[in-house]
């Protein structure tokens, strides 16, 4: 009932290719870029800032980017913490070394050497596939790993490997309250859902996903699979490099290379199955997911005055958590995104189902 | 059907999701002084986290049943579970930091993490209190306003493991070979620069074993360190990797007495499974890690006879949970003091007390009252020097027991200050902060 498309027709091409053909879904963005950019930012506490909204939205971010990569274009990767990792480390580099570096240049340098670092590391991708694929990224995460903590100029000749990071500022203004922070990270993940949902329904993804269904097949039609792999390969490791040197920056502020481990790049691929493959809006939920739950699960013993010791409540944290994750992968194995698809179908129908 | 399920899980997840962004109503606070636990009760660490924790407990619950807090102002605490990871940390600390009148200082029990909470410390105005850890050069409180590494750091530890085998030596190390076999984290790498100093300054060749954490396979570390026969081995270790070392070096058949472990892998429990096998190994500490004195006398008498207490009863007077009470202590000495200044029984903002851990004294006298007389020697900050006094001594596990084996060390100034100028002028141009002045 409230979420009818009859009468809204397409009239001209632009209309037949707007990126939300149906009008309450144009009012649910708006209001939901509303609620992003000015409610939260006037509403939400320091704690909320800090621990739950600059996260989600980095993380988000990295989700999207590897969503690229693994929903779009079909290759496993094992290594996004490495490519976090490089943007970081780049984006480090660029402001120690260069004096007077914008804040902004240098996120995207990271991105751009993630970029690099990406391409060279998805060539093997043109040659084997699948499980021995995600194997072969696995490599790229260890040599990061290994590069970060050994290479004393990548942490500019820290003592400790351990890098931090000046005071941040853009266009003149200090970054300092946590909610100008947010608005960074909003406005940069805003950038990257629209880049990634545009690329993805252009020529370019339609490569990926003729790629990833069947790439015998894609090649017989003219897909260079040379160019649609390591496109993905690229475009995915810059959204992920620039949540990585966000996560660097903004989140952490300093760190070591063990913050972008072999767990962070599975955590975000935990976050991509269970929010969905080829998805923009799976990689939100699945970050929510990720990001939230843990937390909340946490904070729950001490709402209702549970006298949980903090070791019992850590594990129960984590088997609610991976009970949790079976729950949801068997109820749905396509992933909360499918999920939301499932529930928006059944409101056109309300409340008159057939 | 579908449509209630639906509705209702979407009415759940908006609820769930309010309550974390909307700011916490602010609660009517009885006069309450609140101090963050940041522990680590789970993860690699675990081993050396649980009974520390226990024991930072156990003293703020001492102290508020004892005295019934400080002048009658109760401490409040709420531990936080980090597992030894800088991004949750972070959260925790955001979460603990604005609680009651402030959090009055944070002890993190992580060199990572403490790199991660300095940065915002400065911002949001907390002290962050690292006993015997944390960033060397933090020593400096013209520039560090916010860091208490109290008693002593990794610079001072490594510098005093020098001296003892120098000692031992007869005071000459030129020509000999010490490996630093060492966790790899920022915790594990501190000590790397102090030590090539002192190489370069006695004429001995440092060797450098990383081990990839958490440090439960070190079987190459260890053949390489057999093939290369160091004469003595400084061991950077914590939670599973101490145990799985030592055993290691006993299979290689290298001689635990020429080990030193750095305090977090000195505790009763990195020791006490392997027994015999473990027995002349080393361990520096900033306190009399055998001592039992009447602190903890009176825990037993007022929390642990009560049922109040934390942990195991068996863990009390181990090494990892006196030191989880000298920290605790420390804290709270630092709350009685800028109490002292800004008004006895009354509640005190993170400022205050950081004045307060700026002026610390605790005599002998005064240490004998508080029940610490045997444990720890006398230790004053000052404005610029935050880390007050950094006595360690020696001692070894005889296969059933720690015994002392020397006597008390203070580091040596000479190779030690130069490093701390050197590298907090460096964090100061770096962060853009203008030392204050402390004259």
């Amino acid at each position: 009932m409230f979420y009818r498309e009859n009468g809204q027709y397409k009239t001209s091409y632009g209309a037949d290719l707007a990126l939300f053909p149906v009008v309450q879904d144009r009012w649910a963005m708006l209001a939901l870029a509303l609620a992003a950019f000015v409610a939260i930012p006037l509403l939400a506490s320091n704690y909320a800032f800090h621990a739950v909204l600059i996260p989600f939205s980095i993380l988000a971010m990295a989700a999207i980017g590897l969503n690229v990569l693994v929903g779009y274009c079909g290759q496993i990767s094992l290594g996004t913490g490495a490519f976090m990792a490089v943007g970081a480390y780049a984006a480090f580099n660029l402001q120690a070394r260069i004096d007077g570096m914008p804040l902004l240049l240098a996120l995207l340098g990271g991105g751009a050497a993630a970029t690099l670092c990406g391409v060279l590391f998805g060539i093997p991708s043109l040659r084997i596939r699948g499980l021995y694929l995600a194997v072969a990224t696995l490599a790229a995460q260890f040599f990061v790993d290994w590069f970060t903590n050994r290479v004393a100029w990548v942490t500019n000749d820290s003592a400790s490997g351990s890098v931090s990071v000046g005071t941040l500022s853009m266009f003149g203004y200090a970054l300092e309250t946590p909610a100008q922070k947010y608005l960074l990270c909003a406005a940069l993940l805003a950038v990257a859902a629209v880049l990634a949902r545009n690329l993805a329904r252009g020529a370019i993804g339609r490569e990926w996903m003729a790629m990833r269904d069947m790439d015998v097949a894609a090649s017989v039609i003219g897909i260079r699979p040379v160019h649609a792999k390591l496109t993905a390969f690229a475009v995915s490791s810059f959204i992920v490099g620039v949540a990585g040197a966000l996560w660097g920056f903004v989140h952490l502020g300093s760190w070591e290379p063990a913050a972008f481990g072999i767990d962070k790049s599975l955590q975000l691929l935990f976050m991509i199955i269970i929010g969905g493959l080829g998805s923009i809006a799976g990689s939100f939920f699945g970050a929510a997911f990720i990001v939230l739950l843990p937390l909340l699960l946490n904070h729950v013993p001490h709402w209702f005055g549970l006298p949980l010791s903090t070791a019992t409540a850590a594990h129960l944290e984590h088997m609610i958590f991976g009970a949790l994750i079976v729950f949801f992968l068997v109820v749905e194995p396509h992933g909360l995104a499918r999920l939301w698809a499932t529930g928006r179908q059944k409101l056109r129908l309300w409340p008159f189902p057939h | 059907m579908f449509h209630r399920k639906f509705a209702l899980t979407a009415a759940l997840a908006a609820a769930g999701m309010a309550a974390f962004i909307a700011p916490a109503p602010a609660q009517a606070q009885a006069a309450e002084q609140f101090v963050p636990l940041l522990v680590y009760r789970t993860g690699q660490f675990a081993p050396l986290g649980i009974p520390w924790a226990d024991g930072k407990q156990d003293y703020l619950k001492l102290v508020n049943a004892r005295d019934g807090g400080v002048n009658g102002v109760k401490l409040a605490f709420e531990e936080c579970e980090t597992a030894y990871d800088a991004a949750k940390g972070v959260e925790c600390y955001e979460r603990l930091k604005g609680k009651g009148t402030g959090a009055s200082g944070f002890d993190t029990q992580s060199t990572g993490i403490t790199f991660a909470v300095t940065d915002k410390a400065f911002a949001d105005k907390v002290p962050v209190v690292t006993p015997g850890y944390g960033l060397s050069q933090s020593v400096d409180g013209t520039v560090f306003q916010w860091n208490f590494p109290l008693l002593g750091t990794y610079w001072t530890a490594a510098d005093v493991m020098v001296q003892d085998i120098a000692k031992k030596e007869k005071g000459n190390l030129k020509g000999k070979k010490i490996a630093l076999v060492y966790h790899d984290s920022p915790y594990g790498k501190e000590p790397i620069p102090l030590l090539q100093k002192r190489a370069a300054a006695d004429g001995f060749e440092l060797s450098l074993f990383p081990v990839t954490p958490p440090g439960v396979e070190q079987k190459s570390t260890w053949l390489q360190i057999r093939q290369q026969r160091p004469d003595y081995v400084l061991f950077w270790s914590a939670g599973v990797m101490t145990p799985a070392g030592i055993r290691e070096a006993q299979a290689s058949g290298y001689p635990r007495e020429k080990i030193y472990a750095i305090w977090w892998a000195g505790s009763d429990h990195d020791v006490k499974d392997l027994g015999a096998g473990a027995k002349g190994y080393n361990a520096i500490t900033i306190h009399n890690s055998a001592a039992m004195d009447k602190v903890h006398e009176e825990l037993k008498k007022h929390v642990y006879d009560k049922g109040q207490g934390t942990g195991a009863a068996g863990s009390v007077g181990s090494l990892a949970h006196t030191r989880g009470m000298m920290i605790s202590m420390l804290q709270v000495e630092g709350i009685r003091v800028a109490q002292e200044r800004f008004g006895k029984g009354k509640t005190l903002t993170p400022e205050q007390v950081r004045w307060g851990m700026e002026n610390l004294d605790l005599n002998a006298d005064r240490l004998k009252a508080l029940g610490f007389g045997q444990i720890m020697r006398p230790v004053k900050t000052t404005c610029a020097n935050h880390m007050g006094n950094d006595w360690a001594r020696i001692v070894q596990w005889n296969g059933s027991k720690w015994d002392m084996k020397s006597d008390w060390y203070q580091a040596d100034q000479k190779h030690i200050l130069p490093l701390v100028q050197e590298l907090s002028a460096k964090y100061a141009k770096d962060k853009n902060i203008t030392p204050r002045s402390c004259s």
